[in-house]
């Protein structure tokens, strides 16, 4: 029970000193192709779990390119790496490998 | 730019502080948790400096609290406010110096509504004379208490027992200051600095031999915010902002912070000891918080007050560390005792802060 009745919130600012750029940095090296993508929001459009849930990969490879990598964990799994994706995205993003490397970087 | 130059820009970030003969109006949130803070004003002003004061016991609320939190009307808050610039002229005073920044702020907003919209002002007159068949004369003078502090902070230091400076090494004492969000961001040139160059504060911390920090978030809000506050629903934004200043200034490892605003001493004050029960987190070394004084307090500590006279016990941080490091003779004992030498009972102890 929470003897107080309300907790501390949580900061909204990005704050780039503090955030953790592993993530990104990582994937920059093994999915070159991801430094290219440019937000349109394609991969989503067509994301069959993003259909259903609030998945999103557009947004993921946002936080991740942020270092806000706390979301990320909750929602990666919901991806079923089917890679209709890849097919949409304008600027030939491997989308599915992006995935599959942040997902490797939060299960380790 | 030249010296000149600079001079001349740091005189549009003064203002004018009356020499004496004020009118005092205190704090409703001061007198409640730091009740030796108000009295060491008074004593230092009248019995230090020889100024007069006159402590009105009719003085009231000026509702700011209310107002701010959407239950007080507009026009409610000016006849209140009318009824103290009523009995400022009754008891023949000019020049008023409330205690509290949220009234400060209050005075000046009313001041400044009805110098723009004179018919306010004409509506608040009638109003007080069918509420009280009572007339008014606006203050010649307004001035926070700090500024009359920082008005006097080297008379102040020509009579110091004490310095803001560690005995043990010898070096000044790190202060963090920090200013309520009313005394300059909402009218900058009614505050000394300004809102960008808080100099109020600083100003006594230089003057009386410690050395004032310029951490990052100096300037942010501690918090209280009112309805932030006051709606249980919003305080953990409220808490967040004293957090988000907890952060900033715990790496240059403050001796202390002083406050010129009652609300910002207490949240500073109580909210380190809510974040550790928590969080289990304490900014200060060793376990302790970082000591929270209002510039009466550090004014009185420098001028040779008993801590214990002054009201320190009454801070959820213990102050004991800090009078250790200025050199101060205490009794420990007396920490817990009241005027007749009567135990007024230990409070119980936090699980995390050291006290």
């Amino acid at each position: 029970m929470n003897f107080w009745g309300f907790s501390i919130s949580e900061a909204r600012v990005i704050d780039y000193d503090k955030n953790d750029k592993t993530l990104a940095q990582i994937m920059a090296t093994e999915v070159p192709s991801s430094k290219l993508c440019i937000g349109c929001g394609g991969c989503t459009a067509t994301c069959s779990a993003g259909n259903l849930t609030e998945f999103n990969i557009r947004k993921l490879q946002m936080l991740a390119k942020r270092g806000e990598n706390k979301e990320l964990q909750t929602q990666l799994h919901k991806c079923m790496l089917c890679g209709k994706c890849l097919l949409v995205c304008p600027r030939g993003v491997d989308t599915r490998r992006m995935i599959w490397s942040m997902l490797r970087f939060i299960n380790s | 730019m030249n010296l000149e130059g600079k001079q001349q820009i740091w005189k549009d970030y003064q203002k004018d502080i009356a020499d004496d003969r004020y009118y005092y109006a205190r704090s409703c949130i001061r007198q409640t948790f730091f009740p030796g803070s108000e009295w060491a004003y008074l004593d230092i002003l009248g019995n230090k400096l020889g100024k007069t004061v006159f402590d009105d016991p009719r003085h009231t609320t000026c509702t700011g609290i209310g107002y701010h939190s959407d239950v007080v009307p507009v026009e409610t808050i000016m006849t209140v406010v009318a009824r103290h610039f009523a009995l400022m002229t009754e008891a023949g005073f000019e020049n008023i110096t409330p205690s509290c920044i949220t009234s400060f702020g209050i005075y000046t907003e009313i001041l400044h509504t009805w110098e723009q919209h004179p018919e306010w002002e004409e509506k608040t007159r009638d109003f007080l004379w069918k509420a009280t068949k009572r007339e008014f004369k606006k203050p010649k003078n307004l001035a926070h208490t700090s500024d009359v502090i920082y008005k006097f902070r080297n008379e102040i230091a020509a009579q110091k027992k004490y310095s803001l400076t560690d005995v043990h090494t010898g070096q000044p004492l790190r202060v963090v200051d920090h200013i309520g969000c009313h005394y300059a961001k909402m009218f900058p040139s009614k505050g000394i600095g300004g809102a960008e160059f808080p100099a109020v504060l600083s100003g006594m911390v230089n003057a009386w031999g410690g050395e004032s920090i310029d951490y990052p978030e100096r300037r942010h809000c501690c918090g209280f915010g009112f309805r932030n506050y006051l709606v249980m629903a919003n305080r953990g934004f409220s808490v967040a902002n004293s957090k988000k200043k907890f952060e900033s200034m715990q790496p240059y490892e403050p001796d202390f912070i002083v406050t010129n605003c009652p609300g910002c001493a207490m949240f500073l004050d109580k909210w380190q000891y809510t974040i550790s029960e928590m969080e289990g987190t304490t900014y200060g070394p060793n376990g302790y918080g970082i000591p929270v004084l209002t510039y009466e307090e550090m004014a009185a500590l420098v001028l040779g007050y008993d801590p214990w006279e002054i009201g320190l016990q009454m801070h959820q941080v213990s102050v004991d560390p800090l009078l250790e490091k200025m050199g101060i003779s205490y009794d420990p004992e007396a920490k817990y005792k009241n005027i007749r030498g009567e135990n007024i009972g230990r409070p119980q102890c936090p699980t995390y802060l050291k006290v």
